[in-house]
């Protein structure tokens, strides 16, 4: 509003666009399409790849169309001889140092650089191969996340993704001139140091440079392996995101579709981490009353405000950075390692399974949760409670490993028990969904009464902004609960650790006051994260996080309170929220780390 | 709702004690260095430098300390300090040698000069003697091209050096810091 427009023409069509416009985004209303590399919509720009260069007449030296702004006059040619000649320039450069084993690649075939080699048809090799051998050796210390530093092309996104999105700022450029690689602190394996494992650097990089770990010959391994019985659960988020690498429009919701998929591909049962977040909520509401009732009532010593926990990236992010925080994260662990406790236990027992043949496999929009099932904290049935993370893309890909045509298949549903869920543990997958999700539950214990809102929709905490705020007044309680009457409880939510960290901070300095907040540790909540379909927009995050919302519209259970299977397993096995089976299997403690 | 702020306020911010770890000098000087530079980015450069005139090179608690008072990552700090070549994260020894090993020396003999230097300290380039007291390294172009071949001691500028006269030199050094 009150911006200047500004007159041009690129490719001898005039255009009309705001001051302050890059040439990439004014060609893009015009529907020309200019090459990028380094240039990622989620991140400020960096210019130093040049593949985007254009023709500015009247300028002696091409432009990089990513960083230069328009301006009154300006006539852009976006594919001229010279253009095109200096792209594939700078392409064949780029080969020159990069080790293209297209063929062997994890990348293969969804790889950016590949895709611009293919389109400038690179392949006479004119400049000399100068990859080191040294970079050959892939840094696999990581449960999460390989690094290949040979397949490295320097654009510098993953720096600006860990520095912009997440604050961690794990990786940097180290040394110059040819010696520049993309690396850690004193080069230390990436276990070593401050890498959450959110893998949004991931989902970012072009190449194959930074890709996750996967495990997907593992779950091959145990599916072909007579003895073994296979589990497998499904996040909230996958079946926003699964059909984008199989050949459905973004933001088609996919479930049932996924579900037959799974049991195609030889899984023995396949149930639903909705369930688990069903109970998480069971669990994380009733620690937060009782949170408060010690602060207010017993006049106890209590974290306040309560953090959510079930996003193992902003885990780990309390554990280096802000320590002295831990007691506020709740104990309930995240529904994946609930399920994984449960699966091998009271699940087991149930299905007359033993559960040392039991394999628990867990589909994932998360690379962090590769990291999460193997700590030290998730083995309370005796065994390891999750054995192997899968994400969006891995799965997506055995899939079509299997040669399952998945526009085709019929729906199907998830196998019972385990397999119930509501609309409150379907938003889980999006920012603002856990705390919506803990609201229409705890209102529901203290009052009696539903959320005071239409449709059960919070409103107020939805919508993909970084950080969020919002205030419920609670009004007629009932007896029990009768300290909390006109208590105004006010909460905040976060997502992107970047963001976590301006409201952690915050509350440190004394500038807001919450009871209780909810992190995400990735852009958008779940439905962006680090193993999700590539590439990754705000667009595409808000399509996936509408498919989210509507897949809870559609549900006929929206509470979780309501879920049958949840009140059938306290009452057959747990007992009650908090209490002593929930405490030894469903809750844990995390320890302080170093952050230097 | 004031009593509720009260308590959140007192209960969240148990403090996270670090443990009696004793401060080494390292951190006391990275913690001068930032009171004279002032606590932002901009003072990343002068704190490196200040730590490496002190200590010849940065160590890795050196890093981390400067990191931790500048409120920056490792990595960060890191990843500026090796771009540049004065400023070293191995170890080195009391005096470093570096010698311009650029075209204008190159062709003024810089390799006779630093044959003489590996020859009389008995390492080789990039190594520090067992003494600890000679790191011998190259340098890229010293703005002296007009005199080369050229070596620098720590500050001091050695131009038109012979294998020679380099001997001489070290020699000098050699007497002066040894006790
Ligand atoms: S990163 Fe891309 S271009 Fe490079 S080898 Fe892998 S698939 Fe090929
Ligand atoms: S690792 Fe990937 S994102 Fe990072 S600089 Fe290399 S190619 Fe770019
Ligand atoms: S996984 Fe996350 S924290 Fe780790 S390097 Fe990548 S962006 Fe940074
Ligand atoms: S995309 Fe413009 S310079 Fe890299
Ligand atoms: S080339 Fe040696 S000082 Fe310039």
């Amino acid at each position: 509003m009150g911006k200047y427009l500004v007159n041009l023409k690129i490719n001898n069509i005039p255009v009309s666009v705001e001051e302050g416009t890059t040439i990439l985004d004014a060609a893009k209303n015009l529907n020309f399409k200019i090459p990028t590399l380094c240039y990622h919509s989620d991140l400020s720009i960096a210019g130093n790849c040049r593949v985007c260069v254009v023709e500015v007449k009247g300028q002696r030296v091409l432009s990089a169309a990513c960083a230069t702004p328009v301006s009154e006059g300006m006539d852009v040619f976006t594919n001229s001889e010279k253009v095109r000649a200096s792209r594939k320039n700078v392409v064949e450069l780029l080969l020159s140092e990069h080790n293209a084993d297209c063929t062997k690649c994890y990348k293969n075939g969804n790889c950016e650089l590949q895709e611009m080699t293919s389109e400038y048809s690179v392949g006479n090799h004119i400049y000399l191969d100068l990859v080191k051998d040294k970079d050959k050796i892939l840094d696999i210390s990581s449960p999460s996340i390989v690094k290949d530093d040979s397949k490295c092309i320097r654009c510098q996104r993953c720096v600006r993704t860990c520095e912009e999105l997440q604050a961690v700022s794990a990786l940097a450029v180290v040394n110059k001139g040819d010696h520049q690689k993309i690396s850690t602190f004193l080069n230390k394996p990436m276990h070593e140091v401050v890498c959450t494992n959110c893998g949004q650097c991931v989902n970012r990089c072009p190449t194959g440079a930074l890709v996750e770990k996967n495990y997907i010959d593992e779950v091959w391994n145990a599916i072909y392996d007579p003895d073994k019985f296979v589990v497998v659960q499904t996040a909230p988020a996958v079946r926003a995101a699964l059909g984008e690498g199989l050949g459905v429009e973004l933001g088609q919701r996919v479930t049932g579709k996924m579900v037959a998929a799974l049991k195609k591909l030889g899984f023995n049962k396949v149930l639903d981490t909705d369930f688990t977040a069903d109970l998480t909520i069971m669990e994380e509401g009733t620690e937060l009353l009782t949170r408060l009732k010690k602060a207010l009532v017993d006049k106890e010593s209590v974290a306040l405000p309560m953090f959510t926990s079930c996003s193992p990236g902003w885990i780990k992010f309390v554990e280096h950075i802000f320590p002295e925080y831990l007691a506020n994260l709740s104990t309930c662990k995240s529904p994946q390692q609930m399920f994984g406790a449960l699966a091998k236990t009271y699940y087991a027992d149930k299905i007359n399974i033993k559960p040392e043949k039991m394999v628990s496999v867990s589909v994932m929009p998360c690379t962090a949760k590769k990291y999460e099932c193997d700590r030290p904290e998730m083995r309370s049935s005796g065994y390891k409670d999750v054995d192997y993370v899968i994400t969006t893309r891995e799965l997506a890909r055995m899939i079509k490993q299997a040669g399952i045509e998945f526009n085709k298949l019929e729906s199907e549903r998830y196998d019972s028990i385990l397999g119930e869920s509501t609309g409150a543990a379907v938003i889980f997958g999006a920012t603002g969904g856990v705390m919506e999700a803990a609201l229409r539950t705890a209102y529901e214990i203290v009052t009696g009464r539903e959320v005071p809102f239409t449709n059960l929709d919070i409103k107020p905490v939805r919508g993909m902004e970084g950080i969020k705020e919002a205030a419920i007044k609670i009004k007629d309680t009932v007896p029990a609960w009768s300290f909390l009457e006109g208590v105004e409880l006010k909460i905040a939510i976060a997502s992107g650790l970047a963001n976590a960290k301006k409201l952690v901070e915050a509350i440190r300095d004394g500038k807001a006051t919450y009871h209780f907040v909810e992190i995400m540790a990735c852009p958008g909540g779940c439905i962006g994260g680090g193993g999700q379909p590539i590439p990754t927009s705000a667009e595409i995050r808000k399509k996936r996080i509408e498919a989210i919302y509507e897949e809870d519209t559609n549900m006929t259970l929206r509470k979780s309170h309501d879920n049958p299977e949840v009140q059938e397993v306290y009452k057959e096995f747990l007992g009650s929220p908090l209490g002593h089976k929930s405490h030894d299997l469903l809750h844990t403690h995390y320890k302080p780390r170093k952050r230097y | 709702m004031t009593k509720i702020k009260h308590l959140i306020q007192n209960f969240s911010l148990q403090k996270f004690k670090k443990g009696g770890q004793k401060m080494s000098n390292v951190e006391n000087l990275v913690k001068e260095l930032v009171k004279i530079h002032g606590k932002n980015r901009n003072s990343l450069m002068p704190v490196l430098q200040g730590v490496v005139k002190e200590e010849k090179y940065l160590s890795e608690d050196a890093m981390m300390a400067i990191a931790k008072e500048l409120d920056l990552s490792t990595a960060d700090v890191y990843g500026t300090a090796s771009f540049y070549t004065f400023l070293d994260t191995v170890p080195r020894g009391k005096n470093i040698i570096r010698v311009c090993k650029t075209i204008t020396c190159h062709m003024k003999g810089k390799d006779e000069l630093i044959k003489a230097l590996e020859d009389a300290l008995k390492i080789k380039v990039g190594e520090t003697t067992h003494d600890k007291q000679f790191t011998l390294l190259t340098a890229n172009c010293l703005g002296w091209c007009h005199k080369g071949p050229v070596m620098l001691i720590n500050d001091e500028i050695y131009p038109e050096t012979s294998p020679q006269a380099a001997l001489e030199i070290i020699e000098k050094y050699q007497t002066s810091t040894k006790k």
